[in-house]
């Protein structure tokens, strides 16, 4: 059993909608984040994969449930590890035009976390640094002194990931890294982060909604629908054997890239809408759209429940699926 | 038609030239905003020319043999050129050197009370916009609370306090006031700035508050501060006028571009050069200021290079 980097019990957020009602952006998730692996996050628009994401990296300050990092809870760090914290847990942004400051020269940006932490003495050294992490991800260390407005939307993608790797981190949160690029470079940066986990022994936390994409790169994939999470499994076994019905027309929606199949390809089409997420009862959450959903779906709500070794799901009926 | 062979091209080795030579120099967004700025002729010529306006304003009353205050009955209201250069006013006093002293005084006013105020105002607005929640409620609070009382309470108050026709008074009063309008407007633009992800990115970088707003949020504001900035400046000098006049600014024979504006009004029509070269240095200076604000602006903005 590899090594736990990060432990989450039971996280919830919740943001205040108005009128004493709170939209439950995250309600009670557990996960253990393992050192060196990929850990895929999928799921529909809105479910609270960005804001599980920011949570980890303690841009929110959770409503329950607890964060652990090396046996301790996260927010109970002093200013100290704190520090340390910030160091080892990065996050890349999904908007790479929002993501570096605009009035920041390429250098300025990447050398930030370099000077915050104080981890190089002279500017010549630190200089150094940024241009061997501008040369990692693949840019020309020519461009050091250029402003942001000035690159390409993947060539920003790779500030991002150099900014992020320049403290060497131990795990990163990846919040949609590829979804604002267009194909042929998100499967550059794609080849690229996964150079760099093998060569550094990085952790992802990979958060997407291409589920293609995230088969490729991930060991363990967690589905989550409205703040929860409703299937986790090493990613093989989840795309052989789905054992809860959202995943399952999740990964109907798959096109296959072949014209003849595709024509024949079935697919599960959800009815209706997701429900409010400032009213969640205690049906199943997926009850109101489930083709399969039944009386004791719409009464009871089912726990994450492991139905084989390492793969969870929550659904009364997951055996029979 | 003339078709390319490939016999045509030739292929040059990939290090036939020092790609170091090629960098762009290493820069910093303030170095960065002085090559930006030089580009921009009108505003390069503005700050020249309120350069110059400064020493004359430094050196211009030692160039003469007369002093501000001292009157000359037997020339009085003498017209420019000779032996006074801008002549005499109305009670015989040399004008070369009441203009330059007074020059003194309204630009002192002018630049101090409008970048102090500034300065409080984007710190505190910062600070108010970043935390957000309670610490922006009282502060905001207390801005609107300060700007229901009429400036002028203020003013009046002050130099009665401590006493009038001190410069130093004047900045304190002016700037009172005008770090309100400041903070609320950079308040603003930080409310929209802090949800953009490089101030998340900041933060999870391990950035303290203090760096944030000081090297992310505030510098993003700058470009419509400044814009504020030279929208000021005139009010600045109008209202020192309007104080002088109704006898809370500098009092006699202490003189202000303003001061001296006012006095030559009424014997406009007989000696109007007493009244048009003070006006021609407040619209010069205004002017210079408004373009220098104009070029810096887009200076301050690197995606607005050309």
């Amino acid at each position: 059993m590899t090594e736990t980097l990060l432990k989450l019990t039971d996280v919830r957020k919740h943001f205040p909608a108005g009128r004493g009602a709170s939209v439950k952006a995250v309600n009670g998730v557990s996960l253990e984040i393992r050192r060196g692996e990929t850990l895929g996050l999928v799921g529909e628009s809105g479910c609270g994969k960005t804001t599980l994401g920011r949570t980890i990296v303690k841009l929110y300050r959770p409503d329950g449930g607890r964060i652990e990092y090396g046996g301790q809870d996260v927010w109970s760090f002093d200013r100290k590890q704190n520090l340390d914290y910030r160091k080892k847990v990065q996050i890349i942004y999904q908007d790479p035009y929002a993501s570096l400051d605009p009035l920041s020269v390429v250098s300025t940006s990447i050398a930030e976390g370099l000077n915050i932490h104080k981890m190089y003495r002279s500017s010549k050294e630190r200089h150094e640094r940024v241009l061997e992490l501008l040369r990692l991800v693949g840019l020309n260390p020519e461009h050091a002194n250029r402003f942001p407005h000035e690159f390409s939307g993947g060539q920003r993608q790779r500030i991002g990931i150099a900014r992020a790797l320049a403290l060497e981190p131990e795990l990163i949160v990846c919040d949609e890294p590829i979804s604002a690029l267009d194909v042929s470079i998100q499967a550059q940066i794609v080849n690229l982060m996964m150079q760099l986990q093998q060569d550094m022994g990085l952790s992802y936390i990979f958060i997407t909604h291409d589920l293609s994409m995230v088969k490729q790169i991930s060991d363990r994939i967690a589905v989550m629908y409205l703040g929860s999470i409703v299937e986790l499994a090493p990613s093989d076994m989840l795309y052989e054997h789905h054992c809860h019905p959202y995943t399952q027309a999740l990964l109907s929606a798959i096109p296959i890239p072949d014209p003849e199949t595709e024509r024949t390809r079935k697919r599960i089409l959800l009815q209706g809408d997701a429900p409010n997420p400032t009213a969640l009862g205690d049906s199943c959450d997926f009850a109101g759209r489930c083709p399969c959903a039944t009386d004791k779906c719409r009464s009871q709500r089912p726990a994450l429940t492991e139905i084989e070794p390492g793969h969870w799901a929550a659904c009364h009926y997951s055996q029979a699926l | 038609m003339n078709r390319f062979l490939p016999d045509d091209f030739e292929a040059l080795p990939a290090d036939s030239f020092d790609k170091e030579q090629i960098v762009r120099p290493p820069t910093t967004y303030l170095k960065d905003v002085w090559r930006n700025f030089k580009k921009r002729k009108t505003a390069l010529v503005s700050l020249i020319i309120l350069a110059v306006i400064v020493l004359m304003v430094i050196f211009g009353p030692m160039m003469t043999k007369y002093n501000y205050y001292s009157n000359d009955y037997g020339a009085v209201n003498q017209p420019p050129g000779g032996e006074h250069l801008f002549g005499t006013d109305t009670l015989g006093r040399d004008m070369w050197a009441r203009v330059w002293v007074g020059g003194r005084v309204s630009l002192i006013i002018a630049i101090l009370a409008t970048i102090i105020p500034y300065a409080i105002g984007m710190v505190v607005g910062g600070i108010s916009g970043y935390f957000g929640g309670k610490v922006d409620l009282v502060i905001m609070r207390l801005v609107d609370i300060m700007l229901g009382i009429p400036s002028m309470i203020y003013n009046i108050l002050l130099m009665i306090v401590l006493g009038s026709g001190n410069i130093l008074t004047l900045v304190i009063a002016f700037t009172i006031t005008g770090w309100l309008s400041a903070a609320r407007t950079t308040r603003g633009l930080v409310l929209q700035l802090k949800t953009r992800e490089f101030v998340m990115a900041s933060e999870t970088l391990g950035a303290s508050p203090g760096r944030i707003i000081l090297r992310h949020l505030i510098p993003n504001t700058l470009g419509i501060s400044v814009v504020g900035m030279t929208m000021t400046i005139p009010n600045i000098i109008f209202s020192e006028a309007f104080l002088s006049f109704i006898g809370l600014g500098v009092a006699p024979p202490n003189p202000s571009w303003g001061q001296l504006i006012k006095a030559a009004s009424e014997t406009f029509k007989n000696y109007p050069y007493q009244f048009t070269i003070p006006c021609a240095c407040i619209s010069i200076t205004l002017l210079c200021f408004n373009l220098l604000g104009d070029g810096l602006r887009d200076a301050l903005d690197p995606r607005l290079r050309t």
